[in-house]
């Protein structure tokens, strides 16, 4: 069967109407539409958005399958909501060869979940040395337009600026990972007081603030596009606020821990709060969240980093930095954004679809809910209250913040170009 | 009492003057020929050395045969962060044995928190040191020695350190010795100030319960006891300071700096002592300088702390005397 109508659906939630999928595409939308040779989904009031789309997916494929393949992350973005990911490069092999990057769109496209965009590394093993082939990787199959070394900073200068100018030549767009390396040797948590009480190396707010200012000034500079992942600290937000009040082109992303979570937590020693950048204080949550209302920040992106057990069940500076984000983003920006009237449902598709989309030139993807574009969707229930249990996950991994913490909202329904992926919260 | 003793913080003042309490009365063990008490007879306690250090364990072993406890030392060596298996497979191992107490010493800090805290183990676990995190049993020797010099042997009994001052002077962003004596002297009544440069000293340090100088010639007319801290060679390189001569002009304690506090003030450090550069030889040969008694008194606090932890509600040292003889 092609055909589905989704029966009274919020659209971006407004006024509750019926959509008609045809095969790939949206057919039509309005009210009291014919359910006439299609399968009815009843959403009772239920809110459609456009499919997301995570501008920052660690699938860890190739290499460190024991965490998460390109299969088990792109199940795991479907329960989420999500239609479109992208793959950081931070792989073993490291994706700075077009070989690499080709290798995982091809098994993205091969799992079927969503669709898999590979980030390029930036430079060659994320060294930050030499320039990866950026070109060869834009010119593949998999046709990458964003290049990052996440995990690692592009530190020198030098090389941040030719990495800037050289992939105007395509439209890219260089992710950049703010991390001052000197400033945050031996660094374990947010710098401040819970870290001088605890005795973990700080991780001050400035070494990710001197970065970003330096990236939007270079950007200026060359005329180039800088986008800054994962941006967590109220200075960060002023400092982007500041460079696109001055017409720099950049675009910044938060992830949803760092609209929820505060380094309070770390008090508790478990590793399953330790993270890169790390959870920060209250004022900077609440900074960051102010700050994706008003479009300072313009996306949420997950940084699922998935961690086998083992690596997370040991003392805190054993532990691998990350956690799992992809099966709960939607009901954590529910709780931050929505329940605290930041932003309304359509804020949610702009900040967690059509921006993220638009940066990451994801085609298809992020368009608006009307007649003759691709049926990429998500359906959620924002009335749902539940306990988040990680043994529900789709994810390979279980290395999440939340667990036992109830959350609001549940992705009911996925659709990746007309088709599927989930149904009634079920992977199908 | 409670079950671990992870931290300083975590004690209230009577907690913390009950040990200092039953340290007196552990220390009297000390004078006598037979240096021995029956009272953790048949226990198993095991010092989980993931870090190196002779003095502190050679104190809690010490400690733990006077009261008759079976000890195994496990010195594991090696890389200074171990992979984290390691931490939680030999918990279990030690766990699966019937050991009934852990003295946990590791280069992480937290790793002694963990290892309570996490379901890998049911003993009680005492921190003798983690990362730049907390030495609980040090900050009570220390305690217990100011409490001695400055309050009396008997006179102290029941007694906290109310409005002593105290200065801790040296590399307070990496001590886990600092950390330790600031929660438990404030909780203890006393003034603590820290003295150090402002690359020694942490970001937040301001809601610490404490003063913070960096004119140590200024803090000295004012102070009980002077506590200096170990700096290590290596900080200089990192660029904490310029060089060792003028750390220890602006920071180190000679004669003409101790003649400058009262004098019934007391000189501490919690050792090894780096001469020359923290502290001149002068001072730390003299009847001030309390080292010496601070090791001493660190065997008759840890035997407290075990009591305490492992013995329950029966009588520490006055009735077992009896059954000793």
């Amino acid at each position: 069967m092609s055909k589905i109508l989704i029966r009274g659906a919020k659209v971006l939630g407004g006024e509750a109407q019926d959509v008609l999928i045809d095969g790939e595409i949206i057919a039509e939308t309005g009210t009291g539409l014919s359910a006439e040779g299609a399968q009815v989904i009843e959403a009772g009031g239920q809110v459609l958005l456009p499919g997301l789309v995570d501008l920052h997916t660690h699938l860890r494929e190739p290499g460190r399958e024991d965490s998460e393949t390109v299969l088990t992350g792109t199940r795991a973005a479907a329960s989420g909501g999500y239609t479109a990911v992208f793959a950081m490069a931070n792989t073993f092999p490291v994706a700075d060869t077009a070989g690499v990057v080709e290798q995982v769109y091809r098994l993205g496209k091969e799992a079927g979940y969503c669709d898999v965009q590979p980030i390029g590394a930036v430079t060659v093993g994320l060294e930050g040395k030499k320039l990866a082939e950026l070109g060869a990787m834009h010119d593949s199959a998999a046709g990458v337009t964003v290049f990052s070394d996440d995990g690692k900073c592009v530190d020198d200068a030098v090389i941040m600026r030719r990495a800037l100018e050289y992939v105007k030549a395509f439209g890219g767009v260089i992710a950049q990972h703010a991390q001052e390396p000197r400033l945050t040797e031996g660094a374990q948590m947010n710098e401040g007081v819970v870290s001088a009480e605890l005795g973990l190396g700080g991780w001050p707010a400035v070494a990710e603030e001197s970065i970003i200012a330096r990236d939007v000034l270079l950007a200026e500079h060359v005329g180039s596009r800088v986008h800054i992942c994962h941006l967590s600290t109220a200075g960060s937000v002023e400092i982007v606020r500041w460079a696109k009040s001055r017409g720099i082109d950049v675009t910044a992303e938060v992830t949803p821990h760092h609209l929820l979570l505060t380094d309070e937590l770390v008090r508790s020693y478990n590793p399953v709060y330790k993270v890169n950048p790390p959870l920060r204080t209250e004022r900077d949550v609440m900074a960051l969240r102010e700050a994706l209302a008003d479009g300072t920040i313009d996306i949420v992106a997950t940084d699922h980093a998935p961690h086998p057990h083992e690596d997370k069940d040991c003392e805190w500076a054993a532990a691998a930095m990350g956690m799992v984000g992809l099966e709960t983003a939607l009901s954590v920006v529910q709780q931050t954004m929505v329940e605290t009237g930041l932003l309304d449902w359509a804020g949610v598709a702009d900040r967690m679809s059509v921006t993220p989309a638009r940066i990451g030139g994801a085609k298809g993807h992020g368009r608006p809910v009307s007649a003759g574009e691709p049926a990429n969707l998500t359906l959620v229930d924002p009335a749902y209250r539940g306990v988040v249990n990680p043994a529900d996950f789709a994810s390979r991994s279980r290395n999440t913040p939340y667990e036992g913490r109830e959350l609001p909202g549940r992705v009911t329904h996925t659709f990746l170009r007309g088709r599927a992926t989930l149904v009634d919260g079920k992977l199908a | 009492m409670m079950r671990h003793l992870i931290s300083a913080a975590d004690l209230t003042r009577d907690d913390a003057v009950l040990i200092l309490d039953t340290a007196e009365e552990m220390a009297r063990v000390a004078d006598r020929p037979i240096k021995k008490l029956p009272t953790l007879r048949g226990r198993t306690i095991c010092n989980l050395f993931f870090e190196d250090s002779t003095r502190t364990r050679i104190s809690f072993e010490a400690a733990e045969k006077r009261l008759s406890a079976d000890v195994i030392n496990f010195a594991a060596k090696g890389s200074s962060v171990s992979k984290g298996e390691s931490l939680k497979d030999t918990a279990q191992t030690l766990e699966a044995m019937g050991v009934d107490a852990v003295v946990i010493r590791h280069s992480a800090s937290g790793a002694p928190y963990r290892l309570a805290t996490s379901g890998w183990i049911d003993a009680p676990v005492i921190n003798a040191g983690d990362g730049t995190h907390q030495h609980p049993t040090q900050a009570l020797l220390d305690a217990f020695t100011m409490r001695r010099r400055l309050v009396g042997r008997d006179a102290g009994l029941g007694q906290d350190l109310s409005g002593k001052r105290i200065t801790l002077v040296g590399d307070v962003l990496h001590s886990r010795v600092a950390r330790s004596n600031v929660d438990l002297l404030h909780t203890l009544g006393a003034e603590v100030t820290l003295v150090a440069p402002p690359t020694l000293v942490p970001v937040g340090v301001e809601h610490w319960p404490c003063e913070v100088s960096y004119d140590l010639d200024g803090v000295l007319p004012k102070s009980d006891a002077v506590m200096m801290l170990r700096v290590q060679r290596e900080r200089m390189n990192a660029a904490f300071f310029p060089t060792e001569r003028e750390y220890s002009r602006r920071y180190g304690l000679d004669g003409l700096r101790m003649a400058k506090m009262p004098d019934h003030a007391i000189v501490m450090h919690p050792g090894p002592m780096v001469r020359g550069m923290e502290i001149t030889a002068e001072v730390a040969d003299s009847d001030r300088c309390t080292v010496v008694e601070q090791v001493a008194n660190g065997v008759s606090i840890r035997m407290a702390v075990l009591y305490l932890l492992l013995g329950g509600s029966e009588p520490a040292a006055t009735n077992a005397r009896t059954e000793e003889n």
